[in-house]
């Protein structure tokens, strides 16, 4: 019984073939873009707003075939009135806004303009350093009444000249602002809730 | 440079001076209101029987939707869409999937496509039918809304046959579909467009020559094509006021403009031309589906799309042309799995602003007709 082989026991080791070294498997090289990649928005509609405005315009761009320009935010209620009244941009589809707090300027107020007889949509954008002021365009579009008055309840932008700006969503009393990147997800205002709900908490 | 470039923005018109009239006064219609369809508050403020100003108090059903998207990734936050505007779930779905698609640059197959506009139309009835029938309900015409659901509930059967659930339908995915479509599916959709044939001759024998119908309607809440595009009002209450524009014609997406149909206009901007457009976009929506049907090609339902969605990061601005009006996502990508900023322009959120205006100069009783014609969804005016 010495010399049987035991069960479980197969051939020695040694009589295996040693695994051949594992080629490895070469990097595709893959490009990914940091930022976002824009091409120079070029036309009819960016060469008259050259024509009118210098410096105040920082950047014509185009992304996946949608254009914008980056503009000073104090020059913002006469590039809405030159392209409303001159270039028949006559409809504010949107003005909404964006939290980047580690930029200098943390919030970018973004407006979307868009023109019945040209069938074309532009965007606007403007940065504002934190507790800075973006002028109204209410007096040229109603819709903006609203709009602002959200970007101001869900961000604390505050906007010069709105006639009537208070919150819109959320409560009067509410404290802090929704859609600011460190207002956390499930933070909510406890006194509130506590003194109008009569609950200890709303989570 | 001119120093005007840089001239601030004029000062709002100082309020008009309150005169202490005994006439005047304040009352609140809703939140608990059964034709404000939902949590509505609106503050009006009377001479007698006539409607000085409306002022509409919202946010009830905030839920945050877009502070949501910022912790959820592309995938997850697809569902939620659904329950914003919730009766025309599959439109809100279409609309965040082609947001993402355009950021991600990716090509949708072409049947694909065509099952999403087959079923994206027959929501665009079915909220058309929801619409009608409370609509009638609120100015007090019993009737329609029976017949209303009876039709909608066979165009809830199309959903739920098709991907399970009935209202919060969740039927697209980023890329294409999920899934393919059921035996019986064309066959279904060609029987959904003759009933829609058949019953819009009920509906109209019901309501449009009714005269009680008539002089509810007829002049109330006049909104025209200039104060629709000041405020920013789309959708079927901009096309009754004159403007032919509708955004499946002007920037055609998902291919529509394979398609034949009309858009609907009429002139007034009443609430009863708001009628018979709606009445009348409910044809051209059956057109369409047949259409969609008949040429519904064979091919894959997904596009060229990994498992995990991770868009470049940029940022785009997608609408198409919801029952209600524009619906439109701007979402922001920092080349993460979550969306960086993810804002929706609700239709019936913009639409409603238009309320003061509509509302102004009529009768107290017509406010509720007003508030039913410009078609709105609480989940979507607050989100």
């Amino acid at each position: 019984m010495s010399d049987a082989i035991k069960p479980g026991e197969g051939a020695p080791e040694a009589a295996k073939p040693a695994p051949a070294a594992r080629k490895p498997i070469p990097k595709r090289p893959v490009k990914k873009p940091v930022v976002m990649e824009t091409t120079p928005w070029e036309g009819p509609l960016a060469d008259a707003l050259k024509g009118r405005f210098g410096e105040e315009i920082s950047l014509y761009g185009t992304y996946r075939g949608q254009n914008f320009i980056e503009v000073d935010v104090k020059a913002v209620y006469a590039i809405a009135a030159f392209l409303k009244n001159e270039e028949a941009f006559d409809y504010l589809v949107d003005l909404t806004a964006v939290h980047w707090p580690k930029k200098e300027r943390p919030f970018e107020i973004v407006w979307i303009l868009y023109s019945f007889d040209k069938n074309t949509r532009v965007r606007i954008k403007a940065s504002l350093p934190d507790g800075g002021k973006a002028p109204s365009v209410t007096a040229l579009y109603n819709t903006a009444n609203w709009a602002e008055r959200e970007v101001y309840d869900m961000f604390g932008v505050e906007f010069d000249n709105h006639p009537d700006l208070k919150r819109i969503l959320m409560p009067d009393e509410w404290e802090g602002f929704p859609l600011r990147k460190e207002y956390d997800i499930m933070r909510q205002d406890e006194d509130w809730v506590r003194e109008n709900l009569k609950i200890e908490s709303a989570q | 440079m001119p120093d005007t470039i840089l001239a601030p923005p004029p000062p709002p018109p100082a309020p008009e001076a309150t005169l202490l009239d005994s006439n005047e006064l304040v009352i609140n219609m809703g939140p608990q209101h059964p034709s404000t369809h939902g949590v509505l508050r609106v503050i009006l403020k009377l001479d007698g029987e006539t409607v000085l100003g409306a002022e509409c108090v919202i946010g009830y059903l905030h839920r945050g939707v877009e502070k949501i998207a910022e912790n959820r990734t592309y995938q997850q936050f697809a569902p939620y869409v659904d329950r914003m505007d919730y009766v025309a779930a599959v439109s809100n779905g279409l609309g965040y999937c082609m947001a993402v698609e355009k950021l991600l640059d990716v090509e949708i197959p072409e049947r694909a496509q065509a099952v999403r506009v087959i079923l994206a139309e027959i929501n665009r009835i079915a909220s058309h039918l929801l619409w009608l029938g409370t609509h009638a309900l609120d100015i007090g015409a019993i009737t329609p809304v029976f017949l209303c659901f009876r039709e909608r509930e066979e165009a809830l059967k199309i959903f739920e046959k098709y991907c399970g659930a009935r209202l919060t339908t969740h039927a697209f995915r980023i890329g294409g579909l999920q899934y393919e479509t059921h035996d019986t599916f064309e066959k279904d959709c060609l029987a959904f467009c003759d009933l829609m044939d058949e019953k819009l001759k009920e509906y109209h024998a019901l309501l449009t020559g009714n005269r009680i119908w008539v002089n509810r309607t007829k002049g109330i809440g006049i909104l025209n094509a200039a104060d629709c595009k000041d405020y920013g009002v789309t959708g079927p209450v901009l096309r009754a006021a004159g403007e032919k524009w509708d955004i499946r014609k002007a920037q055609p997406y998902s291919g529509y403009e394979k398609y034949d149909f009309d858009i609907p206009t009429a002139e007034n901007g009443d609430t009863f031309d708001r009628y018979m457009v709606r009445m009348e976009e409910v044809t051209q929506s059956c057109r369409i589906v047949r259409q969609a049907v008949e040429g519904l090609p064979a091919g894959p339902i997904k596009g060229k799309i990994g498992k995990v969605i991770k868009p470049p990061p940029g940022e785009a601005y997608v609408s198409i042309e919801a029952p209600k009006g524009e619906l439109g996502y701007y979402v922001v990508s920092d080349g993460s799995l979550n969306p960086y900023r993810l804002r929706v322009r609700p239709p019936s959120f913009v639409n409603l602003g238009a309320l003061d205006k509509m509302c102004r100069g009529s009768l107290v009783a017509d406010v509720v007709a007003i508030i039913g014609t410009i078609d709105i969804v609480l989940g979507e005016v607050d989100r």
